[in-house]
């Protein structure tokens, strides 16, 4: 079916070879990395509201569910504002470190991987496109079970605006986790179950009221990176938010989130080169 | 334009788990020489488990080799393995990537990555998509459509952003004619105008008649042969290959019948034999004559193609290549 014969190239196409010095060729352009990592957020953005839209609900109802039943168990104060907070913060465990994961464990599996490392684009760029792309997707499910939560157990709406914060810098933690567990679990169904344990965790520890946990699980509490965003939220329920701690918080948040971002584009290296 | 040598690579002996057996020590690919020249469609052909994917993925630096050496456009792909990308558009023969996006995302998505600025990105996406025929699939996700449209849409995704060398991997699995036709005068296209250089992996006998410059046979990650098409079915041009498919069973009371069936490889009803001209047309002349006619159902006499080059060659796998 090829039409064209070799011998009818365009002149020099097949003889150039011999005569030309052993010079490299030019390369193609590279990708760089904020206009790569745009188009990685838009098409993961995309991907996530064409297959996702059904998960986020479940999230929120499991996050809307916990604090009804949480509502017989605490009676307001301190431990309401933890379980807001708490499960506020758990929708973007859900879908960040959940679902990423998820998403990475099946592309590394399936080969997927290939597609993005035949292509000069920055391992940073597809990391934190697709992290980002799913932690704003957990925007509107945080915000109605935030609302929601205040509703339930009387808490005031007025400094809600911190979500702002506390998705990003608790969503780069969190996705930035989930990519790399994807990544790194030699098997698709174990990065799914990691995921899915981590999703555990961060329901458990963050959820449930830090003063009757013992000491060893207070221990791990702080370890995991959505506390820190869990407790930044729940500072500001209080009358008089002490914004330094809150600043303090969001800042342990962040440096975790550049942290574990940085360790998945590591993995993604090694995932992608094997 | 691109030469390999001495390429090696042995995956390590698994121990066998509960429900897992044992492998042994696999050598996927061993000691592989090739040369292809700028403006080549250069073919990879062998069964399935030859070692052709994993040549391939050597070369486009998504696998590291043991030993030898990978040099494209002047560059040494085995140090220098993030060269690769800036070179060649790569197909492999997975879409996870793509699945969940719409045909003109995919398209415009992997142009962008492949260092084009937005504008240039959706210009070369349209052009593509029209020259493709999937200007009406635009709008729907890969994950929607037929096996061989979406693998149609990869292919579309594969040609935004021009690179002087196009590895492709299966490119035409599961497409209907047209889809076929379109891909390889796409890559004629690009062959004329820009010399780009094809790597084309196929275990497709007939496509690779059809397409091929030349043709690397490949069996247990050896070459063993590397010629043009033509080139090495005239290395068993002195054999006609006769196939004959029996109605129920071979009627072996037949005694010229009987004596053929040690010369045969049966597969269920059909009997293929590789026989010098005169024999065959004895042949021809015994089952269309006399007893053996009654229990004949069909028989084809056909020249050598490039499966017979495989077996005559000593490919091991009697399976494996495909003729559509």
């Amino acid at each position: 079916m090829s039409v064209v014969p070799a011998g009818a190239l365009p002149a020099g196409v097949l003889t150039a070879e011999e005569a030309a010095p052993p010079r490299p060729a030019a390369l193609g352009p590279r990708a760089r990395l904020l206009p790569s990592l745009a188009a990685v957020y838009r098409a993961q953005l995309s991907r996530a509201r064409v297959a996702r839209i059904p998960l986020l609900f479940v999230a929120t109802f499991q996050s809307v569910g916990i604090m009804i039943l949480m509502r017989g168990v605490v009676d307001g104060g301190g431990e309401a504002r933890a379980v807001v907070a708490g499960s506020s913060v758990l929708v973007v465990a859900f879908v960040a470190l959940n679902l990423l994961a998820q998403y990475f464990g099946q592309l590394r599996a399936s080969g997927g991987l290939d597609h993005y490392a035949t292509l000069p684009v920055p391992p940073a760029a597809v990391v934190l496109g697709a992290a980002g792309a799913y932690a704003s997707f957990t925007v509107p499910g945080t915000v109605v079970t935030a609302v929601v939560g205040c509703a339930l157990f009387g808490l005031p709406l007025a400094h809600l605006w911190i979500l702002a914060a506390v998705i990003p810098l608790a969503g780069a933690a969190l996705a930035g986790l989930g990519a790399a567990l994807g990544l790194l679990a030699p098997r698709p169904e174990l990065a799914t179950l990691l995921g899915q344990l981590g999703m555990s965790a961060a329901l458990l520890l963050g959820v449930l009221p830090p003063e009757r946990m013992p000491e060893a699980v207070r221990l791990v509490r702080d370890l995991l990176p959505s506390t820190y965003g869990v407790e930044a939220f729940a500072r500001t329920f209080a009358p008089h938010p002490d914004w330094a701690h809150v600043l303090g918080d969001l800042a342990v948040c962040g440096v975790v989130g550049v942290i574990s971002l940085a360790v998945a584009t590591w993995a993604y290296r090694r995932a992608a080169v094997r | 334009m691109c030469a390999v040598r001495g390429l090696t690579k042995t995956y390590p002996a698994v121990r066998g788990r509960r429900g897992a057996p044992a492998t042994p020590e696999v050598r996927a690919t061993d000691d592989v020489a090739l040369d292809i020249g700028r403006g080549e469609i250069f073919g990879l052909l062998g069964p399935n488990g030859a070692g052709k994917s994993t040549l391939v993925r050597q070369m486009t630096g998504l696998m590291r080799p043991d030993s030898g050496s990978v040099e494209i456009l002047g560059h040494d792909i085995v140090r220098h393995p993030e060269r690769a990308s800036r070179i060649l558009a790569y197909l492999g023969q997975e879409s996870s990537a793509l699945d969940e996006l719409t045909v003109s995302l995919a398209a415009e998505t992997t142009g962008r990555l492949r260092g084009l600025d937005a504008r240039q990105a959706r210009a070369d996406r349209d052009d593509v998509l029209d020259e493709l025929g999937l200007a009406a699939l635009a709008s729907r996700p890969l994950r929607k459509l037929s096996g061989g449209q979406r693998r149609l849409a990869c292919f579309a995704a594969a040609l935004v952003g021009e690179r002087p060398l196009l590895v492709l991997d299966e490119p035409t699995t599961g497409m209907d004619p047209v889809a076929r036709r379109a891909v390889w005068s796409a890559v004629d296209r690009r062959r004329a105008e820009h010399g780009t250089t094809v790597l084309l992996v196929t275990h497709n006998v007939i496509e690779a008649e059809t397409v091929l410059d030349r043709v690397a046979v490949l069996d247990r990650g050896r070459v063993i042969a590397c010629d043009t098409p033509n080139g090495l079915k005239e290395q068993v041009a002195g054999e006609v290959r006769v196939e004959l498919v029996w109605r129920e069973a071979a009627p072996l009371h037949v005694p010229e019948v009987a004596a053929l069936r040690d010369r045969a490889v049966e597969s269920g009803r059909r009997w293929t034999l590789r026989l010098a001209p005169e024999e065959a047309r004895t042949v021809v002349a015994t089952v269309t004559g006399g007893a053996a006619f009654a229990a004949l159902d069909d028989f084809t006499l056909a020249t050598p193609s490039l499966e017979d080059v495989y077996l005559a060659l000593g490919g091991a796998v009697r399976q494996g290549l495909v003729k559509a």
